[in-house]
């Protein structure tokens, strides 16, 4: 299978590979797929306020799948929660010119930063209960 | 070292300049049709099909007589399977064969179980290896054809083909074997080994594609087949059709070069094949020998490499020619049913890898392959959630509650 520049590119130069501590108040981590399925992306953000200031994945999957997360974690920098979550697979495909085989790749990349959004805030939620419970 | 590097020898070999050398003359020379009995160039080509199918018997033990040439192993397994059961259907409707067969053999079960059938598919031990007792316990009355292969194109499992004849023989069962893994790599002997019918192709074992032969046993049971192709009754009114001389010169020529080469050409390919899993497996934990480590073909390595996926490795082994277990670079995601025969999850078959090794390997190509497979493994072990979860948190993964799966 021919695998455009820019999955080739992520592939062999992932943005942002790594993990942050996800006991972390700040930190939001989301982890979707199945190995049986070929695919597990976890995907976390370290978020100040309501911005994400830092992103990283790891991802055990196809070539277009590291380039999905890898790629994801570049646009979720720097962007604010409601806007990560915006976030839709067809840029996606489109950036990295995937083959409809490989449209799985991007829902999956997709799914893990609203997953990681979604753990931050249902953290953050927590720590309000407790804060306002003392 | 030219790059790639070729380690596909279970799917194909490049054709030996020897064997080229011995085709040429048949096709601008010698170019007569062999069925031409009336002047030189039918003869001459009648001579070269006769010497061709000697070397043909000879290499599996069996008589000149008993070769039938073919297209290749497909063809053969499709007129070995449809072949017996035509002529012997009115004995009995069972046959039984193995989930770990080539597709070859599975899709012309599939066949017959259409024209009314009974198939009994075996499942092989975890190992993929299927015994003669496997066998035994399926037999019935009115089985009347055992197609088991001698050894597997994906794991390189030989079968306990021996004793699955023998037990053939003793019950009165038709005994048909895929061998097209096993002649020319190991020995194989028709008569000691109790096979009615074996098929073998010319590209496996450094001959052209295109060709390949039956054998039918003539003795001790004569075997009848009804015939697949129509026309004018070539070798023996069981293949019709004009015999493909210069394909059938190169197959014989390969045949006689593996076997007198069999037992030092077996040695080597077990030393690089040996060399490859030890540097392999000195530098990375987590490896998985698929197949059986005693039963095994001298050039077939499968591994599989915990927490990396098959599509992203293959990636990483760019100048390596190997196949994955994974059908996942054709789309379908469904791992490869041998594996899945012998219970492999389907996570470590998608990080499967077959290597094949084979005449023109050499040590400086297996070092190469080593050190690619190596740093991409850990490469990508570095990126693998999984590997995080399992070696640095302590995780089994069975226990996750995936999230979401594709």
């Amino acid at each position: 299978m021919a695998y455009s520049d820019k999955v080739l590119d992520h592939y062999n130069n992932p943005r942002n590979v790594g993990a942050l501590d996800k006991k972390s108040e700040n930190v939001g981590t989301g982890v979707v797929g199945a190995p049986e399925c070929g695919d597990v992306m976890k995907l976390q953000i370290e978020v100040d306020g309501d911005r994400i200031v830092d992103a990283k994945f790891k991802t055990f999957g196809c070539g277009s799948a590291i380039a999905s997360s890898s790629l994801a974690t570049e646009w979720v920098k720097g962007k604010t929660l409601d806007e990560a979550l915006s976030i839709s697979n067809t840029e996606i495909v489109q950036e990295l010119s995937l083959p409809p085989v490989k449209i799985h790749c991007s829902v999956l990349a997709e799914d893990a930063i609203k997953a990681a959004v979604n753990d931050f805030k249902a953290k953050r939620a927590t720590t309000a209960q407790e804060q306002s419970a003392k | 070292m030219q790059l790639p590097i070729y380690m596909d020898y279970q799917a194909t070999t490049p054709v030996d300049p020897r064997v080229l050398e011995a085709m040429l003359p048949f096709f601008t020379q010698a170019y007569g049709n062999a069925a031409s009995r009336n002047h030189a160039f039918g003869w001459k080509a009648e001579e070269a099909v006769d010497a061709a199918r000697e070397a043909c018997a000879s290499i599996i033990g069996a008589s000149s007589k008993e070769i039938v040439f073919t297209s290749g192993s497909t063809e053969a397994i499709n007129l070995a399977m449809k072949g017996v059961a035509e002529m012997y259907g009115h004995k009995g409707k069972h046959v039984i064969t193995s989930l770990a067969e080539h597709k070859a053999v599975l899709d012309t079960a599939k066949h017959l179980e259409k024209q009314g059938f009974e198939v009994t598919y075996l499942k092989p031990d975890k190992n993929g290896r299927t015994t003669a007792a496997d066998v035994a316990a399926a037999l019935r009355e009115d089985t009347i054809l055992v197609s088991i292969m001698w050894a597997n194109n994906e794991v390189g499992t030989v079968n306990d083909v021996r004793g699955i004849g023998e037990l053939c023989h003793e019950k009165g069962v038709l005994f048909f074997t895929d061998a097209t893994q096993a002649v020319g790599k190991i020995p194989v002997d028709v008569a000691a080994d109790h096979v009615d019918l074996l098929c073998f192709s010319g590209h496996k074992i450094y001959g052209p594609k295109g060709v390949g032969a039956l054998y039918v046993r003539r003795r001790n049971p004569r075997v009848r087949l009804v015939a697949q192709m129509d026309g004018g009754g070539h070798e023996r009114g069981m293949r019709s059709g004009t015999l493909n001389v210069p394909g059938i010169a190169g197959l014989g020529e390969a045949c006689r070069l593996a076997q007198a080469e069999l037992e030092t050409e077996a040695a080597r390919a077990i030393a690089l094949r040996e060399r490859l899993q030890q540097k392999i497996e000195a530098e990375l934990d987590f490896v998985h020998l698929n197949g059986d480590a005693e039963h095994r073909l001298p050039g077939c390595l499968n591994l599989s490499f915990n927490f990396v996926e098959g599509e992203s490795l293959l990636m990483g082994v760019k100048d390596l020619a190997v196949s994955s277990g994974s059908a996942c670079t054709s789309a379908s995601l469904e791992p490869s049913h041998v594996l899945r025969s012998m219970d492999v999850g389907d996570d470590l078959a998608h990080s499967s890898i077959r290597f094949g090794l084979g005449r023109f390997t050499t040590e400086e190509e297996v070092d190469f392959a080593a050190r690619q497979v190596i740093d991409t493994v850990k490469r990508l072990r570095e990126m693998s959630p999984l590997y995080e979860m399992v070696v640095e948190e302590g995780i089994d993964l069975s226990t996750v509650n995936w999230q979401g799966g594709h």
